[in-house]
């Protein structure tokens, strides 16, 4: 046990880290592609028209896969600010700031597709039903996240104020998956639900699982990517970043 | 094949404005995220490169 733990801050040292990140993020990025070939080729080839939206249903496969990892990115992220916070290690403030970009860009295409699936199926672009609104709350809580640590020069002190951000805004994101059963929405209500299983034909199930697990492996490739980047920038002073770019 | 023809797949049942353009700007999204990224990485490199350089002269002179 003890060992096991002196281990796990081991890795957790920038320096141990860098290389780590480097030998992991192509693996999950030809994972990503591999399972979006096949994700896409199932939503689109295979997956029957739906009985009541036709072909336009087929936004689902891009919808809610970014839906769920704009909300897993952030509790993600929530994660690391809390373990920073209680071991003080370094590497958790690094991993929650190479999260947020991605996590904005999965918030923003949720947001996106959303508004065009809505168009043909509501008649509206946009309505501020509580499933709507408190995703866009989400992403204003990832740009206020960017925008507070890059405003702040003191990387330690950065860490700790976007940390508390990342933790407190974390409580929007239950909100945001229960908004469809606590309040009346436009929205309609989870088609795969832990408790109740899926109401979607097989094919169509599987497509989605298969997108939502490609845009998962892409967000943790992007993450270890950018953390490597993260890394340099902050320890540039080290002599291990020199010998690394030497 | 679940469609008769590929203008069929690209039409979409009528929702082809909708569907394509929800998947084109996922793909562009994804694009731009790994250029920038790629970008801040080099910056990265950079950066430590003229910091080692730096001191590496300051090191040789007396």
């Amino acid at each position: 046990m003890e060992q096991l733990r002196i281990r796990w801050f081991q890795w957790a040292a920038p320096q141990s880290f860098y290389p780590i990140a480097g030998r992991w993020w192509p693996f999950f990025a030809a994972l990503a592609a591999g399972l979006a070939l096949v994700g896409l080729y199932l939503g689109f080839f295979v997956a029957p028209t739906d009985f009541q939206q036709g072909e336009g249903y087929r936004i689902i496969f891009v919808h809610v896969p970014a839906s769920w990892m704009s909300m897993v990115i952030y509790l993600a992220m929530a994660f690391w600010a809390f373990l920073g916070f209680t071991f003080n290690t370094r590497l958790s403030g690094m991993m929650t700031q190479a999260l947020a970009p991605t996590g904005a860009m999965f918030t923003f295409l949720s947001l996106w597709t959303g508004a065009l699936w809505g168009k043909p199926m509501w008649g509206t672009w946009w309505v501020w039903d509580a499933r709507l609104t408190s995703e866009l709350i989400l992403f204003f809580l990832y740009m206020g996240y960017i925008a507070l640590t890059s405003a702040i020069d003191d990387p330690r002190r950065a860490d700790r104020a976007g940390g508390l951000l990342a933790l407190v805004g974390a409580v929007n994101v239950p909100i945001i998956y229960f908004s469809v059963k606590w309040w009346n929405t436009l929205h309609q209500g989870a088609s795969v639900s832990v408790t109740k299983g899926s109401s979607m034909a097989q094919t169509m199930l599987w497509a989605m699982l298969l997108m939502a697990l490609a845009f998962w492996a892409y967000s943790i490739a992007m993450a270890l990517y950018r953390v490597r980047s993260i890394i340099l920038q902050r320890e540039r002073h080290a002599r291990w970043v020199q010998e690394v770019v030497a | 094949m679940i469609w008769e023809s590929w203008d069929a797949f690209w039409a979409m049942g009528g929702y082809g404005l909708y569907v394509w353009g929800s998947y084109a700007v996922v793909l562009v999204c994804i694009v731009v995220e790994m250029v920038l990224a790629r970008a801040g990485q080099q910056a990265s490199l950079q950066t430590v490169r003229e910091l080692s350089e730096q001191e590496t002269a300051h090191d040789a002179s007396p």
